[in-house]
């Protein structure tokens, strides 16, 4: 379920980043000087780092550390 | 000249961090510790080399130029959804790559597939296509030292003494140093660039009289307005975009690097911080490309609007060949090092000059990968290293290095920059619509050594399709793009300013589709890998 929920939120993510609301104006200028436009993507890189923290605190794939220290195989390949 | 020798220090440093700081006692495992520092890198080298490899000459200096001509679009374009979907590759292939790479040993990419697909020469195709759309990073990186040095020292240090430095320096922490060294070198790079680029911004900001002023300025200017909306660009090109950043985890450099990690929790720091190391790097470098336009007082960044003025208005009556001299004349790739010359302090100027030049310098990665894949992919798998030892191995890769480095530096003297930024544009596309090879290989069992051909070939023939296409039909006046085949009044291949549309979308929107499809079709229609590696392969990495 959650790693579905994860699935979803990334994807809303994906389909933020389209962000056609902003494409033909500059205003209002934040703090002054950063046009709209830019100031959205970059606020978009920080919600970025937020969802690739929840992705790393409820989806890790800590099984395969697991394995790893089991013992390695590097015998085992075939070619 | 004093940015020059601040430069030049700097060069001495990172061949001392490179050499000597870590160099490491032999270990049993020889080939291992050079081609991937025995698997132990820690989170934080980790991290910011990781960054620093993906960091080149062409996302620095490239991206600030793009935003010289195109605006705020480049970070959206470029940074923004790199920001997103790097991060979440490396999370879902690399972590799953550097578990495969631990268990059974893989120090390269091809490696992987030879033994997930069992096969042997098809392994060896995809060899070929990586190296081949891989060697024009290494080109273009020397290249950009012998630019960068040039401006930097105002002409004093000419190109070919500039790239030489470069060359021997990159050539000598790789060749001692290998993976250990090449990753401190990055690491210290990528911190200094990080506060270099900041202090450039508010230095650069103060002299130009605050950016609030050039903002409004900006915003009252009908020819520079636009700079600061994403009018210029349409939304299928903007869409199409966020394909390209699928190709940094198809490089074979950043695939390798991954195996570098001594624990996967090292992959946390990295996967969450990646989006907010692009904004530190990126917004500084796309906002200060975009203010340079309000730069009236240095020559050269004058001489660029001009060229891009007349292209705008008198373009479409001019020769093709017009045109391309023009768009070269307007092109804002060193409009950064212009602005440190006009505001920046002479000491302070060759500080952030080698903050640029660490980013010049990122195909230190690409030349060890090159020799990794050479060493593993074609000397120790046709024989080599059983017969002549470990040693010989390693002693093999030091030379293959010596030789494509040698091989690069005499390139760039000879041929202009441009192919090679056209190739990078391509190399991009390539190694996206590689990418579906990974996901198959480690998310569908039902994946095939015949559907990874007929991926690997087709992305071969696109990328040359696009290089032919682009060589034969030159590129048109600034404005909407020129369709080359309708059908029925829709537009399928057009020919836009800068580069190719296929239904209004970037290349490599068809070429990963196609890649990725053909994966599926030829997969389902030829026999899979036995059972047995199937279940090797799932059974782990689904446990």
């Amino acid at each position: 379920m959650t790693k579905k929920l994860l699935v979803v939120v990334v994807a809303i993510l994906y389909i933020l980043h389209q962000d056609i609301w902003f494409w033909r104006t500059a205003h209002p200028l934040v703090f002054g000087f950063v046009p709209i436009g830019l100031f959205y993507q970059a606020c978009f890189s920080v919600a970025a780092a937020f969802v690739m923290w929840l992705l790393v605190k409820y989806a890790w794939p800590s099984h395969l550390e697991r394995e790893v220290e089991q013992g390695p195989a590097k015998e085992d390949r075939t070619t | 000249m004093i940015p020059a020798i601040v430069v030049f220090i700097y060069l001495g440093v990172v061949l001392y961090i490179g050499i000597f700081a870590f160099r490491k006692a032999k270990s049993k495992r020889e080939a291992e510790d050079y081609f991937l520092a025995s698997r132990s890198l820690g989170p934080f080298v980790f991290l910011f080399s990781l960054f620093g490899t993906n960091m080149t000459a062409f996302a620095i200096l490239g991206s600030s130029g793009h935003a010289f001509s195109n605006g705020i679009v480049t970070f959206g374009l470029m940074a923004s959804s790199s920001g997103l979907v790097i991060p979440l590759t490396i999370f879902l292939v690399g972590t799953r790559v550097w578990a495969l790479g631990k268990k059974y040993g893989f120090m390269t990419p091809v490696q992987m597939f030879r033994d997930r697909w069992e096969c042997n020469h098809i392994g060896t195709v995809i060899f070929v296509v990586q190296a081949v759309l891989l060697v024009p990073y290494v080109i273009i990186g020397i290249m950009g030292g012998g630019t960068t040095l040039n401006a930097i020292s105002g002409g004093w240090v000419p190109y070919w003494f500039g790239g030489a430095i470069v060359a021997l320096v990159v050539m000598g922490y790789v060749f001692f140093g290998g993976m250990r060294g090449t990753a401190w070198v990055n690491t210290f790079q990528t911190i200094l660039f990080l506060l270099f680029g900041t202090i450039a911004i508010v230095v650069i900001g103060v002299g130009m009289g605050g950016f609030g002023n050039a903002a409004e300025a900006m915003l009252n200017s009908p020819a520079l307005a636009p700079l600061l909306t994403r009018e210029r660009i349409s939304p299928y090109y903007f869409f199409s975009y966020t394909f390209i950043p699928l190709s940094a985890i198809a490089f074979p450099h950043i695939l390798i690097f991954c195996l570098t990690a001594e624990k996967m929790a090292h992959f946390k720091k990295t996967v969450i911080f990646y989006p907010l190391c692009i904004l530190a790097i990126w917004l500084p470098c796309v906002f200060l490309g975009v203010m340079a336009n309000r730069v009236g007082d240095v020559p050269e960044i004058r001489a660029k609007q001009e060229a891009r003025r007349v292209l705008a208005t008198q373009g479409k009556t001019m020769a093709p060949e017009q045109r391309d001299d023009l768009r070269d004349k307007a092109a804002g790739d060193d409009v950064i090092l212009h602005l440190l010359k006009r505001y920046a302090p002479f000491w302070l100027a060759g500080l952030l000059g080698a903050g640029i030049m660490a980013a010049v310098m990122a195909s230190d990665s690409q030349i060890l990968a090159l020799s990794t894949m050479f060493t593993e992919d074609v000397f120790a798998h046709y024989g080599g290293k059983a017969r002549f030892g470990e040693s010989v191995q390693v002693q093999t890769g030091r030379i293959f290095v010596v030789i494509l480095t040698l091989f690069a530096y005499g390139v760039a003297l000879r041929a202009p920059e441009t192919i090679f930024e056209l190739a990078i544009q391509y190399a991009f596309s390539g190694f996206a619509a590689l990418s579906p090879l990974l996901i198959a290989a480690l998310f569908w069992k039902g994946s095939t050594k015949w559907g990874a051909l007929a991926s690997t070939l087709w992305v071969a023939a696109a990328v040359v399709a696009v290089a032919v296409f682009q060589q034969v039909v030159p590129a048109p006046a600034p404005g909407p793009p020129v369709a080359y085949w309708s059908l029925g009044g829709t537009e399928i291949i057009s020919r836009t300013p800068g580069g190719t549309a296929v239904f209004q979308f970037m290349p490599v929107v068809p070429m990963v589709i196609i890649s990725a499809l053909l994966m599926i079709v030829v997969s389902k229609l030829t026999n899979k890998p036995s059972a047995r590696t199937v279940s090797k392969y799932f059974d782990f990495l689904r446990a």
